[in-house]
């Protein structure tokens, strides 16, 4: 097993309740495990929400939390993924004022050459929206820097994984039971 | 009993009727064949005592000292009777004082439903008068809890809770239920929960894992079992008798498994762990298959991890996937419950007796025999020892006690000395370790089984830790047996300062009061014992009296407990002096 500190990426089906947020962090704080991102949605299932956590760990470590996440009443399934095994993406939000998109030529540049999307202007501000992985948000929070950022906003982790997750057949297996 | 209680349930949902959400949570409990609760009355439960009160015919509700006093009744009773034990407090204090029983229940597997009230729920949020977050408190240490601010909820709650309280590996469930839900009406029905879909009890067993494990059996030249409170909680004692006895394994227990098999039996080769016996200590690091059933590789069993087994193939039979190479990277998990694995392995395995390998075990016990055992139990010095007491319990009961002890000195010298025939009969707080738990354990465990009788063996400190629960067993005229064992020490913790930090005894000399004038306070007859020949005619005066009886029993001071494992040292490393 790998005994080398990485990022995972953890998949958990859950119940929707409201409590479940705190007994998952309480399993990683125990452990002095710091949590990276953390995002949750909805499934693809209606009714069963998803947590995406980022975690740098090792594997051993990985899989006892797992275990202690999956034990929870309300968590349908646990999984832990590599990033070899993930597709994921963040996105960021970039505000800045507005002259600058017209006195910086370079500001244009930036933004065709990143492919961000501006999402709205006013006289004040514009909003720049780009989603990719976390270097490339950097990277551009960098360039954007140079010229003054007025506010910005990184979300957690998306990910979807390239093997599937059984989690609807495990449901159907329980409503068959 | 079980069609019975099912009719009734039927009966009950047909006819539906408009009641109070507090009378529901009477009628819940009544539904889950619960007769006995232990609590505490406050502001916010107010309702439900009201209903307690009109159904006192069908649930017994005892009223303990201490909420915490509760909690630990609540446990006595379920480790000694296997059912769901229940405990009842208010809001706030009420509900915090739950918090160390809780704990104890979590760590220790019992199943425990403790039912809390809360403010209204317009209130929440807003620091009103006695509101606690007991839901984000009791979430670290409760297997599953609950808020309930609607009172059509509370059946389906409480139903999910019994559940899931009992199911797989057990432990407590907190329901925390608003005062307005108490009050509102609505159309009751109850029906049991068999089922929740994200919550798999018992993971289902793998067949080949099982033939593995007989096949890695049958080749052991010398096998031994370590088996835990899974073998008790699954009730698969006479699996694992069986299995003992044909394949002729040398079987040891850790301090929760005690009692699944008699002390008696000859191939129960004794406790594991810091304070267990010398063979199955030694051995664990010479064995060349270790068949762990139940349990949990705790520290306190391990000793080190860097040493622990390293030469043996390990087979972890275990309701929780969660356990298996938590602790101890296994060779074969068998997952599912103990009583049904075992019974799938029997058939598997070869008759065998190993009895050069059983030799062993008997070397090594003389030796702690001479080193250890027989100055505990048959000292030539003044002072009485804590072990002769034992003995002493132990020949007036015929072994057929139940022992609840405390924490320190005392509970390893009860747990190493007591002769167990009959299972669930070792109650004590083995993974939190928690002084305080023994006497009202001792309540819960007498009201759940009045025709055992039932000892509770304390030490000087911890008693005082919740000796208000003398008060609950004059109330309910509980007949424990309570013994004191005083040495004027917090002894466990004097003993590691003696062994570990030079004997500067900071804060562990107790000065103590009377002991047997505090019980006669609470009309328990009592007696002090200070001297050997009183020791037996005060044992049997205590074992013969019909009520509750108290007797103190003044111990040499600076005994030490051995065998011991220094903690981080390794099994084998373990000292007899
Ligand atoms: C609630 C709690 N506080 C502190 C401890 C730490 N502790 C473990 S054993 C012990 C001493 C117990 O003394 P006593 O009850 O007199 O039993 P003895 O060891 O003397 O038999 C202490 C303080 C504990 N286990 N539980
Ligand atoms: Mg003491």
């Amino acid at each position: 097993m790998n005994t080398e500190e990485q990022l995972y990426t953890v998949s958990i089906y859950t119940e929707n309740n409201i409590g479940l947020l705190n007994r998952i962090s309480a399993i990683f704080q125990r452990r002095h495990i710091n949590i990276e991102s953390l995002n949750t949605s909805p499934s693809e299932i209606e009714g069963v929400s998803r947590f995406t956590i980022v975690v740098y760990m090792d594997e051993v470590g990985m899989k006892k939390i797992i275990g202690q996440i999956d034990k929870q009443v309300e968590v349908i399934k646990a999984f832990y993924h590599t990033e070899e095994e993930t597709i994921y993406q963040v996105s960021g939000l970039f505000k800045i004022k507005s002259d600058l998109l017209f006195e910086e030529r370079q500001i244009q540049n930036i933004i065709k050459e990143s492919n961000a999307r501006i999402v709205t202007v006013n006289k004040d501000f514009f909003v720049l929206e780009k989603s990719g992985k976390r270097e490339e948000l950097k990277d551009l929070y960098e360039k954007l820097s140079v010229f003054g950022i007025m506010q910005y906003t990184r979300s957690g982790r998306i990910a979807v994984t390239k093997d599937e997750m059984k989690i609807s057949k495990m449901l159907q297996a329980f409503n068959n039971n | 009993m079980e069609t019975q209680t099912i009719t009734k349930s039927q009966e009950i949902k047909q006819i539906t009727e408009r009641i109070s959400g507090s009378e529901a949570i009477v009628r819940c409990l009544i539904e889950e064949g619960v007769d006995i609760i232990y609590g505490y009355p406050g502001g916010a439960i107010m309702p439900v005592y009201d209903e307690l009160f009109k159904f006192q015919d069908k649930i017994h509700h005892v009223l303990t000292r201490h909420e915490q006093g509760a909690t630990h009744a609540a446990q006595g009773y379920a480790r000694i009777s296997g059912k769901v034990g229940v405990a009842i407090a208010t809001s706030g204090p009420g509900a915090t004082n739950l918090i160390t029983g809780i704990a104890d229940a979590q760590i220790d597997s019992t199943p425990m439903v403790c039912i809390t009230g809360q403010v209204a729920s317009h209130l929440l949020g807003s620091d009103a008068f006695q509101e606690t977050d007991i839901i984000g408190i009791s979430s670290p240490i409760t297997k599953w809890n609950c808020q309930v601010t609607k009172a059509e909820d509370i059946p389906s709650v409480i139903a999910k809770a019994f559940y899931i309280a009992k199911s797989g590996r057990p432990g407590p469930v907190l329901i925390d239920i608003t005062k307005d839900a108490q009050f509102s009406h609505f159309d009751f029905s109850y029906e049991k929960c068999t089922k929740v879909r994200s919550y798999n009890p018992i993971p289902k067993t793998d067949i080949q894992t099982v033939e593995e494990a007989a096949k890695l059996i049958n080749q052991a030249k010398k096998p031994m079992i370590v088996w835990g409170q899974g073998v008790i909680l699954s009730k698969a004692e006479k699996q694992l008798k069986a299995v003992v006895e044909k394949a002729g394994i040398p079987a040891a227990w850790t301090i929760l498994g005690a009692s699944a098999i008699p002390t008696s039996h000859p191939l129960n080769v004794g406790m594991v762990g810091m304070h267990g016996n010398y063979a199955p200590n030694i051995l664990t690091n010479q064995c060349d298959v270790l068949i762990a059933i139940g349990m949990r590789f705790d520290d306190r069993v391990t000793g080190s991890l860097n040493t622990y087994a390293k030469q043996a193939k390990i087979i972890h039979f275990e309701i929780d996937p969660a356990e298996v190479d938590k602790n101890v990277k296994t060779d074969i998990a068998v997952l599912g419950d103990a009583k049904a694995s075992l019974e799938m392995l029997l058939p598997l395995l070869k008759e065998n007796s190993h009895s050069d390998w059983h030799q062993k075990f008997k070397d090594l016990y003389a030796i702690e025999y001479e080193k250890v055992i027989k100055h505990d139990l048959y000292p030539t010095k003044e002072g009485l020892t804590m072990g002769e007491v034992l003995k002493e319990i132990n020949l007036q009961s015929n072994g057929n006690a139940a022992i609840v002890t405390d924490v320190g000195q005392h509970q390893m010298i009860a747990c190493r000395y007591a002769d167990f025939n009959i299972t669930k009969s070792n109650i004590t707080s083995g993974g939190l370790g928690t002084m305080g738990f023994g006497l009202p354990a001792a309540i819960g465990a007498k009201m759940a089984a009045p025709d055992r009788e039932v000892v509770s063996i304390s030490g000087d400190g911890g008693y005082q830790m919740t000796i208000q629960e003398l008060g609950t067993i004059f109330q309910q005229k509980a007949a424990v047996k309570i013994v004191v064992l005083n040495n004027d020490f917090l002894g466990m913790v004097r003993q590691w300062q003696q062994l570990f930090f030079e004997k500067r005894y900071a804060s562990t000399e107790m000065v103590n009061p009377n002991f047997v004038a505090i019980a006669e306070g609470y009309y328990i007859k009592g007696k002090k014992v200070t001297k050997r020949e009183e020791l037996a005619p005060a044992v049997a005066e205590m074992m013969a009296s019909k009520d509750a009886y108290f007797l103190e029993v003044c111990v040499e001071k600076e005994d030490n407990v051995f065998p011991m494992i220094p903690s981080g040292a390794s099994v084998s490393d373990i000292r007899l002096e």
